[in-house]
């Protein structure tokens, strides 16, 4: 789903050119993604968006847009970021594609929030749902029983994903591989439990969740713009795409650091960087904590979003979910996890057909990436130590 | 609390216990043999209890009435296909990702859960849906002091340790179980024995797969209900009860597997709020233990080769 200019020839034009003229193809094709209707169509969208990436991999596109992204990273980023206000411009009036659309956002966040876990560092995380259960629990109770603005709401989401991250903290730093899997995997089901028997949060029937208030603007009126009344869902896309840029822009600025470095090299080998002095502790707390915040953020505007949560939408299987979208568009890498997103979330609920079976599907494409192509869909390459610096020709 | 209501939890207490270890055991000797966690076998399970009903339906089908031989019917069917399968996962899953990162394999086999569990849900008929597992074992009680003892649940808690007992002994004390011990130990050295690798780590998965298959079924039997989700808790407290035992070590499981029955019994029982939180008591005091022994009570012995 990269891009379908394969007709356009991209050979001899600037890299600029090729790397916006995909972005406006992406917007299109995402546009009427999100708008087609039929099984039929969506599976020619699907087919389209196959063809084009295979083809764009073979003929040098792929190789094109990265030296779009590397030459012009902030023509290209700004060019994304319209793409993304102009999709959600042109789907201003329907209610459930943007209700995809941001139910994508949010997953992306997530998605990047479990990459610098899972992909930077090595850590393991299945209890993903859970931390974003928090947050969307937190948005419940601090909604409906406090005046806090619905803005600090969303931090407190993620104060309160990290704070009880920190519970986790000492075995999961102090364990390694397996041992930190159980524990993670025992804390989701834990949660879960502990949410279907506990009365106070609403039992296994959960809770309602007051809708998102800006300056004392209702997210759940829809607005009005030159007289035409728009989806309610436009206010959260728009607060969602925001979210989900911000945590992209922070991933990424987090990945090039020297904060990435270090946690590159705890996970490549714990002992050698400790041996060059890097706290391997401190990273991994550092990362631990980082993804549960954004996590926490994502599920507390969810929250918000769908007006009413309940237990069963944060299983372990959930969990199983969001790692498979880090697994897919491979690990570490966040243009991957974008895309991932994309299939994962938005692949099921527009062919019908394949809801009841996503979690088969998603688990059983997750085998055939693991056997055949373990580095995900979009490869992270290798760290540029010199960003501008470029292969001489 | 009087006598008798003790002796009730001490027996349902006992009773997980046994069946966890089974599953723990699983785990542990995968372990041994392959360094590799195979979290799909919670479903393994799940599908060697659903393999058993369909195999009392078949005999169900056929007219063949006797308890004893509709029992050993489904024991027979499901043990070996569930063998058979554990022994496929492990040549075609776990085996071709053994130089891989050890997070691969725990997530194909986290994922392979999920399909077999979705594909049961999906395709058995009916899936979606607990079955009334039946039961086959005699129901008459004998009254202890105040709490009655059913014959049913003796006769599964013995046969349950016996298989663990037996398992201890085909591990220490056959030619076989040397020549696992011998892989777990050492796969090179084993290699250059003449150990045959590959056959021994696919009847090590074979004989893990088995136990579970056992497991489903006495699961089955005491609650008289399968559904397709169980596995996924039974496999995750069989990963629980393996890791805080020591992985890698036989008695460190059965040690796991009986102390996470205690605690849940502790959590229903002892504790003063409701019995609902008892997995999340049990779950808790997992985490704890795991903070405070990172590798398990019997510490598996290992060191970084730098």
């Amino acid at each position: 789903m990269k891009d379908n200019t394969t007709k356009t020839g991209w050979l001899g034009l600037p890299p600029l050119v090729v790397g916006l003229s995909a972005v406006v193809a992406v917007v299109i094709f995402g546009w009427q993604f999100l708008l087609a209707e039929s099984e039929l169509e969506v599976l020619g969208l699907v087919a389209l968006a196959a063809v084009a990436g295979w083809a764009g991999g073979k003929t040098g596109l792929t190789g094109s847009l990265n030296e779009a992204m590397r030459g012009h990273g902030r023509a290209m980023n700004s060019a994304i970021m319209i793409g993304l206000l102009a999709v959600i411009g042109l789907l201003s009036e329907e209610h459930f594609p943007l209700l995809m659309l941001t139910t994508m956002l949010l997953y992306m966040t997530v998605a990047l929030g479990l990459n610098v876990q899972f992909g930077l560092t090595g850590m393991v995380n299945f209890a993903g749902a859970a931390f974003f259960g928090i947050g969307a629990y937190t948005s419940a109770v601090l909604t409906t029983h406090t005046a806090v603005p619905p803005l600090l709401i969303l931090i407190g989401g993620g104060l309160m994903a990290a704070a009880i991250g920190f519970l986790l903290i000492v075995p999961v730093v102090r364990t390694a591989g397996h041992y930190s899997a159980v524990v993670t995997i025992a804390f989701g089901v834990l949660f879960k439990t502990f949410l279907e028997v506990n009365d106070v949060l609403g039992g296994p029937q959960g809770l309602m969740v007051d809708s998102m208030k800006l300056f004392g603007w209702d997210f759940n009126d829809g607005p009005q713009l030159f007289g035409i009344e728009m989806s309610f869902y436009v206010n959260y896309a728009l607060l969602g795409g925001g979210l989900a840029v911000l945590a992209f822009m922070l991933t990424q600025r987090l990945e090039r650091s020297w904060l990435g470095l270090a946690l590159d090299s705890v996970r490549l080998d714990e002992t050698a960087s400790a041996c060059f002095g890097v706290n391997v502790v401190r990273a991994k707390v550092l990362a631990f904590t980082f993804g549960n915040i954004l996590v926490g953020v994502a599920g507390a505007l969810y929250g918000m979003m769908i007006s009413f949560i309940a237990p069963n939408s944060f299983t372990f299987a959930d969990s199983l979910l969001m790692v498979s979208i880090v697994l897919l568009g491979g690990l570490g890498s966040l243009w991957g996890t974008a895309v991932a997103a994309v299939i994962v979330v938005l692949l099921p609920e527009k062919l019908q057909i394949l809801q009841e079976y996503r979690f088969l599907l998603f688990s059983g494409l997750v085998i055939l990436m693991l056997l055949y192509r373990p580095q995900g869909l979009l490869p992270r390459t290798v760290r540029q130590f010199f960003p501008s610096w470029r292969p001489q020709r | 609390m009087d006598i008798g209501l003790l002796g009730q939890y001490l027996a349902n207490g006992m009773m997980l216990g046994t069946m966890y270890a089974l599953v723990a055991v699983g785990f542990t000797l995968f372990f041994g043999v392959l360094d590799v966690i195979k979290f799909s076998h919670g479903d393994v399970l799940m599908l060697g209890s659903f393999t058993g009903f369909t195999a009392y339906l078949g005999v169900l089908a056929i007219g063949i009435e006797n308890p004893w031989l509709m029992l050993l019917a489904i024991l027979v069917v499901s043990i070996t296909a569930t063998a058979a399968l554990g022994a496929v996962i492990a040549r075609y899953l776990v085996l071709p990702l053994k130089s891989a990162p050890p997070l691969n394999i725990l997530l194909i086999t986290l994922m392979l859960g999920t399909a077999l569990r979705e594909a049961v849900r999906l395709f058995y008929p009916d899936g979606s849906n607990p079955k009334a597992f039946p039961a086959l074992l005699p129901t008459a009680s004998v009254d202890l002091g105040g709490f009655s003892l059913r014959a049913d649940s003796a006769i599964l808690m013995a046969a349950g340790i016996a298989v663990i007992i037996g398992l201890n002994l085909l591990i220490n004390r056959t030619r076989l179980g040397l020549a696992i011990r011998a892989v777990a130990q050492d796969e090179e050295t084993a290699k250059i024995m003449g150990i045959n690798y590959t056959l021994i780590v696919l009847v090590t998965f074979g004989i893990g797969s088995g136990a579970a298959a056992f497991a489903g079924i006495m699961n089955g039997l005491y609650y008289n209900e399968i559904n397709f989700g169980m596995g996924l808790l039974l496999g995750l407290i069989g990963f629980s009860a393996a890791i805080i035992g020591g992985l890698g070590n036989i008695y460190g499981a059965i040690l796991g597997g009986f102390l996470f029955a205690g605690l849940q019994t502790v959590g229903a029982v002892a504790l003063p709020f409701a019995s609902a939180y008892k997995d999340v008591f049990a779950f808790g005091v997992v985490i704890a233990l795991m903070a405070w022994k990172p590798t398990g009570l019997i510490a598996e012995r290992s060191s970084d080769r730098v």
